[in-house]
């Protein structure tokens, strides 16, 4: 008897089980996308207006994506992640081909930021530029000797020691390391990127926290002098607090492109196309830009903003700093093992 | 028939431990000693042998240790006031220390962060009054404090609870005989009293040591414990065998501490096995 119901009761439990993850009902769009990369409302309106439900996620890095997409445990019809994962996972055949019928506002945006995609999407057929933009360091002026600032080795100067903000992100990390040695940001050579670590460690000491998404908040609140952040938060911050600034160091730095796509999983391919139409729409673009606050590829947009926002270089880089920029790649299974192990090193690190 | 019903009663509980607690321990069991592909392997277990991982369990053994003897020696002392005081108070007291646990343990997390940033709470007051700043934020003694913080009411409960159980007539009678109140202390109340604290010392070291929030929020990403390790492998290196297999080398050091601490109490009680 008891074994009995032992047994009904593991039946019951793995079912409620299988069932708990099936099916969605069928007008729906589940939407993976980094934090603080939509204005909220936005989603609302998109569900007044076409009764298609959203189901919004967020995540903080690229590789936090990849693992939630990769864990299979949610099938996402829509993500938006930066150009190196782009890439990683159209080489991996996850992504599907858009259908550009569906989306004929992709007109709205600018030919130039699609030529850039090509670094990453050869024939642009997989992906939707949504904001791009460079990273810098947003300094405090009152606290930093702005002499200095064009140059990454400021982040080294015992000066301002326990003020410093990295990003908590691998390939951000690295980069900064990796342009300060005058290497590409795309190197795969061992002893470069252990050369790069090791200007890392020795940082190390000198760093007031790793962050990503909240870096901002805390140079709000002048907690730290200066932090390397991508270029929209810098602007952002800047809003708030009139002491902040913004400068891409001369040694140059990383252009990203945050694009949307469709990867296999997508249940509805149609749905996420409408989605991806309405957020090229003028009023769409135009309030997720007021929220976002990064450069967006919308020539309509960027046309009805005043000309002082047009001219804003933090928010917009000019030509200039763009071409001293490079675009992140996808890397070798071996490269990124070792990327892996060279950041725990560094987590782990005390002195 | 009656038989049964009883365990039929006994259904959603055991619905519960077969699919939230058996089930998980079988699938960290099976991934912590396979390969991505299926086969087995001891790799992931052995990892733990690699400096990196064994420094940092060795750091959280140590920031988990440091924790529970700070939550100890702050609340044996308090324990021992709140069993004193009259019983309307003593309802009181426990109120507000549990007060706190209304609030959810993330936004208490956050709240400590507001309070110790270089440019916070603390700081703006310590400024204010001519003090030097404090500098403690991602360091590891900001981690050691808001775990003390989160956890010191699940020393106080037990040690309190044991206390307020031990009989008076008892101590009244070794006075009788002449015993001085160290004497009463040292032989009476604390052998009376260890229960409490061993489940104390449990309920504080276990989550201690396995915690990675606070260290996350806390330590500004500079303060790695093995926590930290095993939630890296699952949300950002995709590597589940390592995490599983890391997760089931923590689940023997929890098992060790609590074997070796358990030991000790043979009056039974406390048993939180």
């Amino acid at each position: 008897m008891k074994k009995k119901l032992i047994l009904i009761l593991c039946t019951i439990a793995t079912a409620a089980f299988s069932n708990g993850c099936g099916k969605k009902s069928e007008n729906t769009l589940t939407v993976l996308n980094y934090g603080k990369y939509i204005e909220p409302e936005v989603l609302e309106m998109f569900e007044e207006e076409t009764g298609i439900k959203v189901d919004y996620e967020e995540y903080i890095t690229p590789e936090n994506m990849y693992t939630k997409y990769k864990a299979g445990a949610i099938d996402y019809d829509l993500i938006c992640t930066s150009d190196y994962m782009v890439e990683k996972l159209i080489k991996e055949g996850q992504v599907l081909p858009m259908n550009y019928d569906n989306i004929p506002l992709a007109q709205n945006l600018d030919e130039a930021y699609f030529d850039f995609s090509k670094s990453f999407d050869p024939e642009t057929k997989y992906s939707l530029p949504y904001f791009f933009g460079t990273v810098g360091i947003l300094y405090n002026t009152e606290m930093v000797d702005e002499s200095k600032v064009d140059s990454w080795d400021i982040l080294w100067d015992k000066d301002y020691e326990g003020q410093i903000i990295m990003p908590d992100s691998v390939r951000d990390a690295f980069m900064v390391a990796l342009k300060r040695l005058g290497y590409s940001i795309n190197t795969t050579d061992e002893e470069q990127l252990r050369e790069a670590q090791k200007l890392l460690l020795d940082q190390k000491s000198l760093i007031y926290s790793y962050l990503v998404d909240e870096a901002q908040d805390e140079m709000i609140a002048e907690n730290a002098a200066m932090a390397v952040v991508y270029s929209g938060e810098a602007g952002f911050a800047m809003e708030f607090n009139d002491n902040l600034s913004f400068s891409v160091p001369k040694e140059g730095s990383n252009m990203w492109i945050d694009s949307w796509f469709i990867p296999k999983t997508c249940t509805n391919q149609e749905n996420a196309e409408k989605f991806l139409n309405f957020l090229c729409r003028e009023d769409i673009a135009m309030m997720n830009f007021d929220y976002v606050y990064y450069a967006t590829p919308n020539n309509k947009v960027v046309e009805q903003l005043d000309p002082e926002l047009q001219e804003n270089t933090t928010i917009f880089p000019p030509k200039e700093i763009l071409d001293n920029c490079e675009v992140l790649k996808s890397l070798d299974d071996t490269t990124t093992t070792l990327y892996s192990e060279l950041w725990l090193e560094l987590k782990a690190y005390s002195e | 028939m009656r038989n049964l019903k009883r365990q039929l009663l006994a259904g959603p509980y055991m619905i519960w431990i077969i699919g939230f607690i058996l089930l998980p321990v079988v699938m960290i069991l099976y991934y912590a000693f396979t390969t991505s592909s299926g086969a087995f392997t001891m790799s992931n277990v052995l990892t733990i042998t690699h400096p990196i991982f064994f420094k940092a369990l060795l750091f959280s053994l140590k920031l988990a240790l440091l924790c529970t003897i700070i939550c100890l020696v702050l609340a044996y002392p308090l324990a021992m006031i709140l069993n004193n005081m009259k019983s309307g108070h003593q309802g009181f007291i426990v109120f507000i220390f549990i007060l706190p646990m209304w609030m959810n343990f993330m936004l208490r997390i956050l709240a400590w962060k507001m309070l110790l940033s270089n440019n916070g709470i603390i700081n703006t007051v310590l400024d204010f009054l001519g003090l030097p700043e404090l500098h403690i934020i991602n360091t590891p003694a900001a981690v050691v404090l808001c775990m003390v913080y989160d956890f010191l009411p699940f020393m106080v409960l037990p040690i309190y609870n044991a206390l307020a159980r031990i009989n008076r007539d008892v101590i009244e009678a070794a006075k009788d005989l002449g015993a001085g109140s160290i004497t009463i202390f040292f032989k009476i109340i604390v052998p009376l009293s260890m229960s409490g604290v061993i489940s104390g010392i449990i309920m504080v070291f276990v989550p201690a040591l396995t915690s990675f929030a606070v260290s996350d929020l806390l330590g500004g990403g500079k303060v790695l414990l093995i926590g930290n390790i095993i939630e890296q492998a699952f949300t950002q290196d995709y590597n589940w065998n390592l995490g599983s297999g890391l997760s089931f080398v923590l689940m023997l050091f929890v098992l060790i501490s609590m074997t070796l601490v358990n030991s000790r109490d043979t009056e039974g009680g406390a048993n939180v096995w």
